[in-house]
């Protein structure tokens, strides 16, 4: 249940321009790592990266230790159909798809770990409802307890607290020190920089290129988040093609 | 006299049993493909992916006459090609897909209307366009027999991956690498359904018997199962009285399957219990909790 990311010179984008602009580093097997920065400083790519949904547009991202399709990823804005006639429960239960596959039958097993999953995220009784019928948060909650189910080495979570009440935030929390404690790999971006300092002992700070990276209390500091508030925020139209070195 | 009304004519005729047969089957495989196409919002898509099929029909029309498999491969070809055509010009251009498409099959109909014009008469013509459900011969009947078998048997296996593809296609993509083939296979079964359809309704009404009692069955119930189960069986009781109603007062016999389904439909829309006319007015007070 180990596994490492590692970026080498990576640049991520969209037509061209950065959005991740030559990011080199590791991501620790077993780390909780928070990802901080402005809008548009690449933190939500950086993950699209990972996982390998974008390709780079220069260096590589190297995943030792399990393969893409075995990250669990919560998106920032999962691009879901809600009103797909589907319930709490079979919504959680694909998330057992790493044992039952394309295929196979959602064994007693996994039926078991999904009523636990549904628990965990303080959902129990709503095993029946459909999930139009939730609100944002509580869809949330779905989609966090099938990242549970998943069962797997490295954890992405995009914004996992959005639209989330106070009580709830504590609950997932936990969930992810409890993610953290099997030393699976936990990647999350965040906003709530107090939250972070808390629950995070480490944090990359980025504005499209690396700001800071290491121990939370350090790479939070006032004179770092300053200068990543300071990221031009529009892309360049007449921008010139980028010579750095690897 | 019951007997003489509802029964009869398919005891006396051969032809009524033939097209009670082959309108079943293109019910029982085009209804939960059309529960689908509703459920990924691609009601449209099928429409126009019926009149994309016609100049392939009409190609193999030109080159053999009213043969079944000349007709049914240039079916096949046309339908294939303008599906794989549109996604791909989505990927690759500006253009979104439902655009892409309209495009295509705008251009696929006039084609075909003209290349069957150039050829023969009005009378094929309107065989192509409207097809001729009370002529199946054998070939045509174990066309539409195994296409409805071999549609029910990949939408088994392959339902979980068509239901999450539907549902949450980032998802799928991030644990499998199933996304691309399912749609692709989707739209094959579709494809195969309209070919099949075709022969019996024409290219205009083939997609009616998948869309309508798909439409109308989402009105009746939001779960899955039952949705496909209701849409199965609006799609046979339309069948079966559309012919009985194009036997006893002589109309034509595809369009009536298609109109009474149409019929249903508009019960639907009033009536239904997720979501009717009737019921969304009168909802009742609100509840407790």
């Amino acid at each position: 249940m180990t596994a490492a990311i590692k970026f080498r010179d990576l640049t991520l984008g969209y037509d061209r321009h950065p959005a991740v602009h030559h990011l080199t580093g590791e991501v620790e097997s077993g780390a909780l790592l928070a990802v901080c920065g402005p809008n548009g400083a690449g933190k939500s790519t950086l993950l699209k990266g990972i996982i390998g949904a974008l390709s780079p547009l220069g260096g590589a991202v190297r995943l030792e230790g399990c393969k893409a399709r075995d990250i669990a990823y919560l998106p920032q804005a999962a691009e879901i159909d809600r009103s797909f006639p589907i319930n709490v429960f079979d919504m959680v239960a694909v998330g057992a798809w790493r044992t039952s596959g394309l295929f196979g039958a959602i064994t007693g097993k996994a039926r078991a770990r999904t009523f636990d999953a549904i628990e965990a995220v303080g959902l129990a009784g709503f095993e029946d409802r459909h999930i139009g019928t939730l609100s944002g948060g509580q869809m949330q909650r779905v989609l966090f307890a099938r990242v549970l189910l998943q069962d797997a080495p490295i954890i992405l979570l995009d914004e996992p607290f959005n639209a989330i009440d106070q009580r709830t935030v504590g609950d997932l929390v936990d969930l992810i020190g409890r993610w953290h404690g099997e030393k699976r790999t936990v990647v999350a971006v965040l906003h709530d920089l107090d939250l972070v300092r808390k629950h995070f002992p480490q944090t990359l700070l980025m504005a499209r290129e690396q700001v800071a990276w290491g121990d939370t209390a350090h790479v939070l500091s006032a004179e770092n988040l300053l200068s990543a508030r300071n990221m031009a925020e529009a892309f360049d139209r007449e921008a010139h093609e980028c010579e750095r070195a690897a | 006299m019951i007997y003489d009304t509802f029964i009869g004519p398919f005891i006396e005729f051969e032809f009524m049993r033939r097209a009670l047969v082959g309108a079943c089957a293109l019910a029982i495989a085009g209804s939960p493909l059309g529960v689908f196409l509703i459920l990924r919002r691609m009601a449209l898509t099928g429409d126009a992916m019926a009149h994309a099929i016609l100049p392939g029909a009409a190609l193999g029309y030109l080159v053999a006459g009213l043969s079944l498999p000349a007709m049914t491969i240039g079916g096949l070809a046309a339908g294939f090609t303008v599906a794989l055509a549109a996604g791909l010009i989505a990927r690759l251009t500006a253009l979104r897909e439902d655009a892409s498409l309209a495009g295509f099959y705008l251009i696929s109909l006039a084609l075909g209307v003209v290349i069957v014009s150039a050829r023969g008469s009005n009378v094929d013509l309107l065989h192509v366009l409207f097809g001729s459900v009370l002529a199946l011969d054998d070939a045509t009947l174990l066309l539409l027999a195994s296409i409805a078998t071999v549609t029910l048997v990949v939408l088994a296996v392959g339902y979980r991956a068509l239901a999450m593809e539907t549902l949450d296609p980032g998802f799928l993509s991030s644990v499998s690498g199933a996304g691309a083939p399912t749609q692709l296979i989707f739209l094959a079964l579709v494809v195969l359904n309209l070919v099949g359809g075709f022969h019996a309704l024409g290219t205009l009404l083939a997609v009616g018997v998948m869309m309508l009692p798909a439409a109308s069955a989402r009105l009746w119930s939001a779960d899955i199962t039952r949705m496909t189960a209701i849409a199965i069986g609006i799609g046979l009781i339309s069948s079966y009285f559309g012919l009985l109603f194009s036997y006893h007062y002589s109309l034509p016999a595809g369009p009536m399957i298609i109109l009474m389904a149409g019929v249903v439909h508009f019960v639907s829309l009033v009536f239904g219990q997720a979501g009717g006319l009737l019921r969304n007015a009168f909802a009742g007070r609100h509840l407790e909790a």
